[in-house]
């Protein structure tokens, strides 16, 4: 296949693509307020909003705390491991981080309750549940959308006393959300030769370099990260810039849009979440509705079972008339092989012979007294050592 | 005792999809109700050294919550989809080498336990790895009156008086695993697991209809 190095020429991508194109991006919410699930093209992630009372850290006593949490599941690809802190992981999470913390896009003014006691920490969790390239980006839609869509109990403080209200009592609060920033991710190619939109997995096992933009729809660019070590012109970084403004706007109108559909469906109490979005139409899926089971016979099965059933055989200690009880010597005091009868169905014989055992042990701990001190005498080298030291109690 | 009321024996609707993911080499997502579960199975692959068994497949099952790390309940769910994975796998098939199970929760509104095993089994047939039987898995919550609910919902779970989850197989409908909470007398027992026998076979019957739609010319 014959590329042209001017970017304006016609390339061909795997999935069909054009340059700058960006696979289908579908965005739905969960039947929780700030779930989200976002598809980008193969590319599945969910974030999960949810909010606790915490103490506030003491720079900042009057300000509520945002924390991210990428985790990378081994769902999304088989070179992922659970519970283990990857250097990609890390790398998405910081960048999570200075896209939406450090754009303060978020106010987290209005999450503080009493000041320097209690503020509402914000957890998102992000889960990539398929890999196929760009999560970045992705899982940037996924939090900002989770993240407008999240509602926090109210609460109200009258003095020392702090009362949250369920959602019953009192509405949930939103978030207040200043502006949306949005991750754009382009992957460059022989040093920058080629550029591409949205690369997919293929794509980035064999780019070069990796720049990504986070902008806001007023055009404000939130945080840029170039990585890959490659080398760019300022034009190159220019241009990106403005295709990532474009996409931005694009994607912004598209998650307006998703919140605003999920709203009025809330509003008219329609079932929403994962399982009401399920493709219809689809041969890989189906749907069963409620079904009743049939319980005619069931009383009868059961109550058969328990019939046929033998009656379970009398433990052996029951036999004996005597009562065991365990014997306590003082309170919080317990001790193994007193008081309680032995109930492992021995023989009499067999107690007698466990009887004379009882009588051997001392004479073993005897010969073992014995030993000690010779050992100690014979070996110089351990002379010293703690096995000098061992007292043994006679019973 | 005798005269026990069961009258809400319904299983609410049940939705499936299967290979909806790209990356694993089976995966499925499976809802009862609002409670939703999405499993992705990888396998058979390379097995690490530390993990190798020389005459089955390893079975590596991993539970992944909404909000958090896996905690100790996540860890016991593992164990019971494990066993009754391994239970119905064919794993001596694959000797030295490892089937990982990726179970996600979506949403939990009740009976997950059995939406895991449900989910898992969807994905199972989807990875097309060999097994002896299908499984399928059914919760029952005794009220505090004695009054068998199937399929509960997460509010009637937390009124009830005892919680049992069983994984019934396909073949004879015998009980390949149970998981219960609270207490329940021998009676209620007997009866709970009759019900979830009967309730698996629309379970079954729900399987078989989405693997035929599946694997139909048209839709």
């Amino acid at each position: 296949m014959q590329i042209e190095i001017s970017p304006n020429v016609f390339v061909q991508r795997l999935d069909g693509r054009q340059t700058y194109d960006y696979r289908r991006i579908k965005v739905s919410f969960g039947a929780d307020y700030g779930c989200c699930f976002v598809e980008l093209g193969e590319t599945r992630v969910m974030a999960q909003v949810s909010c606790e009372l915490v103490a506030p850290k003491e720079s900042r006593p009057n300000e509520g705390i945002l924390f991210f949490n990428i985790e990378l599941s081994p769902m999304a690809s088989p070179a992922f491991e659970a519970g283990r802190q990857s250097e990609l992981s890390v790398k998405l999470n910081r960048q999570l981080e200075r896209c939406l913390r450090n754009s303060k896009c978020i106010d987290t003014e209005s999450l503080c309750v009493v000041s320097g006691e209690k503020v509402w920490q914000i957890r998102v969790d992000v889960h990539l549940l398929n890999h196929d390239g760009n999560l970045m980006d992705a899982a940037s839609i996924a939090a900002i959308t989770a993240l407008s869509h999240f509602r926090r109990p109210d609460v109200s403080s009258v003095g020392e006393e702090i009362t949250v209200f369920s959602p019953e009592e009192r509405d949930p609060i939103p978030l207040c959300i200043y502006h949306m920033p949005i991750s754009v991710s382009f992957s460059f190619f022989q040093q920058g030769t080629y550029l591409l939109v949205d690369p997919c997995e293929r794509e980035e096992r064999v780019m070069d370099g990796l720049l990504m933009i986070a902008m806001n729809k007023h055009r404000e660019i939130c945080s840029i990260q170039s990585s890959g070590g490659i080398m760019l012109l300022k034009e190159q970084v220019m241009r990106c810039s403005k295709i990532a403004s474009v996409k931005v706007s694009e994607i912004n109108e598209l998650i307006s849009k998703a919140l605003e559909n999920d709203k009025r469906a809330r509003k008219a109490g329609e079932r929403c979440g994962y399982a009401a979005s399920l493709p219809r139409g689809r041969i890989t899926a189906l749907k069963m509705d409620e079904t009743l089971v049939d319980m005619t016979t069931v009383m009868d099965t059961a109550k058969e079972i328990i019939q046929e059933a033998a009656v379970p055989s009398e433990p052996s200690s029951a036999k004996h008339t005597r009562a065991a009880s365990p014997v306590v010597p003082a309170p919080g005091v317990g001790q193994v092989g007193l008081g309680l009868e032995n109930s492992w169905g021995l023989e009499e014989d067999v107690d007698e012979e466990d009887e004379g055992k009882g009588e051997e042990e001392p004479q073993m701990e005897e010969q073992h007294h014995e030993r000690k001190p010779r050992r100690g005498v014979d070996v110089v080298e351990i002379s010293d050592s703690e096995e000098e030291e061992v007292v043994i109690l006679h019973p | 005792m005798e005269v026990c009321g069961i009258s809400n024996v319904t299983l609410r609707d049940f939705s499936c999809e299967q290979s909806l993911l790209s990356r694993p080499d089976g995966s499925s997502s499976f809802m009862q109700g609002d409670t939703s579960v999405l499993a992705g199975v990888y396998g058979p692959a390379e097995v690490k050294v530390s993990k190798e068994i020389y005459d089955r497949a390893t079975l590596e099952v991993l539970i992944q919550p909404k909000v958090g790390l896996p905690s100790v309940k996540e860890r016991s769910q593992e164990q019971n989809v494990r066993e009754t994975c391994e239970a119905s796998l064919l794993l001596s098939l694959h000797p030295r080498s490892s089937l990982t199970l990726v179970l996600q929760v979506l949403h939990d509104d009740g009976s997950l336990l059995s939406c895991f095993l449900n989910a898992a089994c969807m994905a199972l047939m989807d990875a097309g790895l060999p097994m002896s039987c299908l499984f399928c898995g059914v919760t029952c919550a005794i009220a505090v009156d004695g009054e068998i609910i199937t399929d509960p919902t997460a509010a009637q779970e937390k009124e009830c008086r005892a919680l049992l989850t069983f994984a019934i197989d396909s073949k004879k409908c015998r009980v390949m695993m149970s998981s219960t909470k609270g207490s329940f007398s021998v009676q209620e027992l007997q009866q709970c697991i009759a019900i979830s026998q009967k309730a698996s076979e629309k379970i079954f019957q729900f399987y078989r209809d989405s693997v035929q739609r599946r694997y139909s010319k048209n839709l």
